[in-house]
């Protein structure tokens, strides 16, 4: 049978979109897919994830084994270049005519450069395609001063990515008067400019260029105010301009100012061909975000199946995080006094401003925007679209309640059925709840069976609230479980298994859970038990996360890393060059890490035990840098030397770490011992921090370096040696018997109730009355404490596990791969 | 249709190689084979090693155990959990999209056999 053929020009994001909508209806056509990129398409919105350590395969939309499964034929790297409509084919760069039956523009928009002399400079790039990023990321090496061009929503993205790929002096040039002007209002953009300034970006406002400077490659760009910059690089983000060369050299109407236009049907000037994406021009308006071209995607395949859906026009809110601040605009932003009430709200100290526009009765919210803190996006952008009542005191909306703690409006549940939560697939309330009621009850499930959340991700938040509130109004009361196997918080299922007696994960999950476990609560329960019983972990190797299995990281490449125990960072002469030997001899990286000791980098699984036997007879022990467990006790060198130690801080940093190391506990655990309050060793970045003071010892816990830093918190002053080891012990046990799994003591204590002067009274007044039987059951951990490594060596049955092939137990992995880099191995990239 | 092709049954392992609810790997020819004894269920599975998210050789070293209600048996890459079925082969994380083959096997006298498609 004949069926009709579609031929798609463009596979960018909605090209592919427009693909993977129809195939999902019907195989009632041949679909041939033309690209000019030599990838098959993938997600640009997340463009600049790329620099992030993102590669093209993980932005990638789908794989070619997907389009094969859907019979597409794709050719990339071979644009189409002509269009006959008179005998229906497409001409394409590599030679061939092809006949269509309908013909789906999708060919985007291109980066729009303006016309200054100079702009073909070797320096200069646009930014837009991945090809796009890797030129700018292999020129960026050399660059010291970068500049964009366009102080827009794509210009401050691009230079974000500048700052990323570490060029020290980042400048936007702006035509404008202000940041942003097609998407916030002027206060708005004072704000952010005073915020982007002091993240240290430059920003230059009413900024003309005249003519880019240099020999052949970029040297400055000089204004016509006759000013000028000296920069090496430049990043033209002045705007797009809709691809639309190909449909005028066919004859389509086109806009005056580019786009192809097309009726509510997605049609053209010629009914069999369609334009859709960033190259249609509807009712003089060109939509440059994805989740209204994935709407005019969905349009054509309804119409192409025998539908009747139109287009009228789309709903342009967007919510971003410019370089680390959030700015959003919603419905109608710019409408002013008279014809609306707005409402306004302003704190320059912490760099948030807030507006929203009202009907003038006040009862609808007609739009708005928010700078800074725009954590009430979604449920204001979801009140404007569905015409909700406000509350009594709008302003709430935006200043949060004051006084009795309700909270703001009727939250997510109140929501219309029908209202849109994730734009980009037009997912609606009842779609999500529905799936909850039908079993989906996480957000992984509800992703998978409505795609709602895997486009721009922004509505993930509501997503999480509409299943917490379907699940609540069915009654399943919400607890803080560990996962589909256990029906217990961590809290309750240490408590249990310690009453239990309870030795070995089977057992408890025989006891208290179902199924037959997985990768989140095995770790967990393997976490429990070495916290209670201290046994040596490879018994039950299989409930490990791999590095604990191995007793060392993994690494890319399949590769594992050597951490040998080097307390308060203290190390003989004759120990560094234990280190050296081995690590010559097993080819392995070298490095200091940021916890005073050294990592051995890129040994093979098949190599460890000999390692470890060389560096145990030498006297060193697992520093436990797979562990959630003790890691390192940072020192300053303190007294024995430093000119304002106070007290010798070598020597406790070791007496410490020696106390606690090899304990298991809900995460890793990290102390500091400075020699006095000039802090060398950040002991207050840690879980645990302690600073010589004239008369003794300060002891600060719960402090965390990472994503979210926090400071340590003062628990007492002055005291000594021996109070404070019980102290730490009260709270480190404390500690390990109650906070979640993957807690860190900052975040833990972020969570309690009654914060640090609850925790206080818990370990200095022990309110509680457990005190005495927590220093007992540390005292029980530090009593068992034993070499994982050492035991794992001397058990001829554990050492047999530390082989890659169970058949040919002397062979290594074949496909781990090594580069050399300044003399060194390093892991091949993936 | 079914199609039905010859298996070859190669003797991979002893079956107490294999830890316990855990995995191990072996070598055929160029190929790398995982292999799990699902000790609590009394079952026995085998994949490809590679893990096709970061093309890691790596499944082996997995955690193994079971998905929903109707305890689909499943194995966790190390790198970044992405868990596959042990039965299909099927990625049941949420970026489906990935395939993992499965091969045939069975214990026989302490034995461990599976089965290569020739
Ligand atoms: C090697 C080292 C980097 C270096 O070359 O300096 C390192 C390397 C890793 N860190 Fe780290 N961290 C290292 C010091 C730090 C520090 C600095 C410090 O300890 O003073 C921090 C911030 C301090 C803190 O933890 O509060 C740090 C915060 C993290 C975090 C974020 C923790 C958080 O609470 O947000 C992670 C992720 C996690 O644990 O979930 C992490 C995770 C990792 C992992 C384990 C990631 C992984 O799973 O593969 C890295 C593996 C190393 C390996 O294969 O051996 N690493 N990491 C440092 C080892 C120190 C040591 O001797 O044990
Ligand atoms: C850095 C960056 C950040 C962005 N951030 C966001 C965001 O946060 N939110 C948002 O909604 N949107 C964002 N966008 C915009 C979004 O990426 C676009 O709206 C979307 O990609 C448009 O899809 P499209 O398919 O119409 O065009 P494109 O994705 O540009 O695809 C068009 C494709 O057609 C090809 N083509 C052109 N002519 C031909 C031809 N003759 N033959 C064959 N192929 C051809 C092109 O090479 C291209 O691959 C961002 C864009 C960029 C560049
Ligand atoms: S060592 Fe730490 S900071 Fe560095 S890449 Fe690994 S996890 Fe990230
Ligand atoms: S390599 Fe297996 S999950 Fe990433």
């Amino acid at each position: 049978m004949h069926k009709p053929t579609i031929v798609v020009v463009g596979n960018g994001m909605v090209g592919y979109k427009f693909c993977e909508k129809l195939v999902a209806k019907t195989s009632a056509f041949r679909i041939i897919v033309f690209g000019e990129e030599s990838r098959a398409a993938y997600d640009r919105v997340h463009l600049s994830e790329y620099f992030n350590g993102k590669s093209a395969a993980d932005l990638s939309l789908s794989t070619e084994a997907w389009y094969a499964e859907h019979d597409i034929v794709l050719h990339l790297g071979n644009p189409v270049q002509e269009i006959n409509r008179s005998t229906k084919t497409v001409h394409a760069l590599l030679g061939d005519t092809f006949e269509y039956d309908y013909l789906v523009l999708a060919t985007g928009s291109s980066a729009f450069v303006p016309d200054i002399p100079g702009v073909e400079k070797e320096g200069v790039f646009v930014y837009r395609t991945i090809d796009d990023l890797e030129l700018i990321k292999a020129y960026a090496p050399n660059v010291k001063k970068g500049a964009v061009m366009g102080g827009g929503l794509l210009g401050l993205e691009a230079a974000k990515a500048l700052i990323d790929l570490g060029i020290d002096e980042t400048h936007v040039i702006e035509f404008a008067p202000r940041l942003m002007p097609r998407q916030i209002d002027s206060a708005g953009s004072a704000m952010l400019q005073s915020k982007l300034t002091d993240l240290g970006l430059n920003i230059h406002l009413n900024k003309s260029t005249a003519y880019i400077g240099g020999s052949h490659k970029i040297d400055a760009l000089h204004f016509n105010d006759e000013s000028a910059l000296a920069v090496d690089m430049l990043v033209i983000s002045a705007g797009i301009r809709p691809r639309d060369e190909l449909a005028k050299l066919a004859g389509l109407h086109t806009g005056t100012r580019g786009g192809i236009l097309v009726n509510e049907k997605m049609q053209t000037s010629d009914e069999n061909i369609f334009a859709i994406g960033e190259c249609a021009l509807y009712e003089n308006m060109i939509y440059g975000l994805v989740a209204p071209g994935y709407e005019m995607a969905d349009i054509v395949v309804n119409q192409l199946t025998g539908g009747s859906k139109l287009f009228y026009g789309y709903d342009m809110s967007t919510k971003l995080k410019l370089i680390g601040v959030d700015v959003a605009s919603f419905g109608d932003a710019f409408i002013t006094e008279p014809d609306c009430r707005t409402i306004v709200f302003e704190d320059t100290h912490k760099g948030i401003y807030k507006r929203i526009n009202l009907s003038t009765d006040g009862k609808y919210l007609l739009g708005g925007i928010l700078i800074g803190d725009a954590d009430a996006y979604n449920m204001l952008l979801q009140t404007v679209n569905n015409k909700m009542i406000l509350p009594p005191n709008p302003e709430d909306l935006i200043l949060g309640s004051r006084g009795d703690g309700e909270a703001t409006g009727a939250g997510v549940m109140s929501l219309p059925d029908d209202a849109l939560i994730c734009s980009c697939e037009a997912v609606t309330k009842s779609a999500i709840c529905g799936a909850v009621n039908d079993g989906a009850t996480t957000v992984d499930s509800i992703k998978k069976c409505t795609k709602a959340g895997t486009g721009c991700g922004g509505c993930i938040p509501l997503v999480k609230d509409l299943v917490a509130g379907t699940l609540k109004a069915n009654g399943v009361y919400i607890k803080n479980v560990i996962c589909e196997h256990f029906d217990y918080s961590r809290q309750e299922l240490f408590d249990l298994v310690k009453i239990g007696q309870i030795k070995n994960y089977d057992v408890v999950l025989d006891h208290f859970g179902k199924g037959d476990g997985c990768e989140t609560c095995k770790p967990v329960v393997a976490s429990i038990l070495s916290s209670l019983w201290n046994e040596v972990i490879v018994k039950q190797d299989t409930i490990q996360d791999s590095n604990d299995r191995f007793l060392a990281n993994i690494q890319k490449g399949g590769t594992y890393s050597v951490v040998p125990r080097i307390p308060g960072g203290e190390i003989t002469p004759d120990k560094l060059i234990v280190i050296g030997t081995v690590a010559k001899k097993y080819n392995l990286y070298t490095k200091i890490t940021g916890g005073q000791r050294i990592d051995l980098f890129g040994a093979h699984v098949n190599d460890l035990p000999a390692i470890w036997e060389e560096l145990i007879d030498a006297g060193f022990e697992s520093g436990h840098a797979y562990g959630k467990a003790l890691r390192t006790v940072k020192s300053c060198v303190g007294s024995t030397w430093c000119r304002f130690g106070l007290h010798d801080s070598v020597s406790f940093a070791i007496e410490i770490e020696d106390r606690y190391k090899g304990i298991r506990s809900p995460h890793k655990l990290k102390g500091g011992v400075s020699g006095c309050v000039r802090e060398c060793a950040e002991a207050q970045s840690k879980d645990f921090g302690v600073i010589a003071t004239e008369k003794g010892w300060n002891l600060y816990i719960c402090g965390n370096g990472g994503s979210k830093p926090q400071h340590a918190q003062l628990l007492a002053t002055d005291i000594d040696k021996e109070t404070l080891v019980k102290y730490l012990d009260r709270f480190l046990m404390f500690y390990i018997k109650t906070a979640d799994p993957l807690t860190r003591t900052a975040t833990w204590l972020n969570k309690m109730d009654g914060g640090m002067s609850y925790l206080k009274n818990v370990i200095i007044n022990d309110s509680l009355g457990i005190a005495p039987s927590l220093e007992e059951e540390m005292q029980q951990l530090v009593d068992t404490y034993h070499c994982e490594w050492k035991e794992a060596i001397s058990n001829p049955d554990m050492r047999k596990r530390f082989s890659h092939f169970i058949n040919a137990p002397e062979e290594k992995d074949p496909s781990v791969q090594f580069d050399t880099m300044r003399s060194q191995v390093k892991a091949k990239d993936w | 249709m079914e199609t039905l092709t010859e298996i070859n049954w190669i003797l991979a392992c002893y079956t107490d190689d294999v830890p316990e609810n855990g995995g191990a790997c072996i070598k055929h020819g160029d190929e790398q084979i995982a292999i799990y004894n699902f000790t609590r269920r009394q079952e026995w599975y085998a994949t490809q090693n590679l893990c096709p998210h970061k093309q890691q050789m790596a499944l082996s070293r997995g955690m193994i155990g079971s998905a929903g209600e109707h305890c689909e048996p499943k194995v966790a890459c190390p790198f970044h959990k992405k868990t596959f079925s042990l039965l299909t082969g099927e990625c049941l994380s949420d970026d489906d999209n990935c395939q993992i083959k499965t091969y045939p096997i069975k214990v026989d006298a302490g034995k461990v056999f599976i089965g290569i498609a020739c």
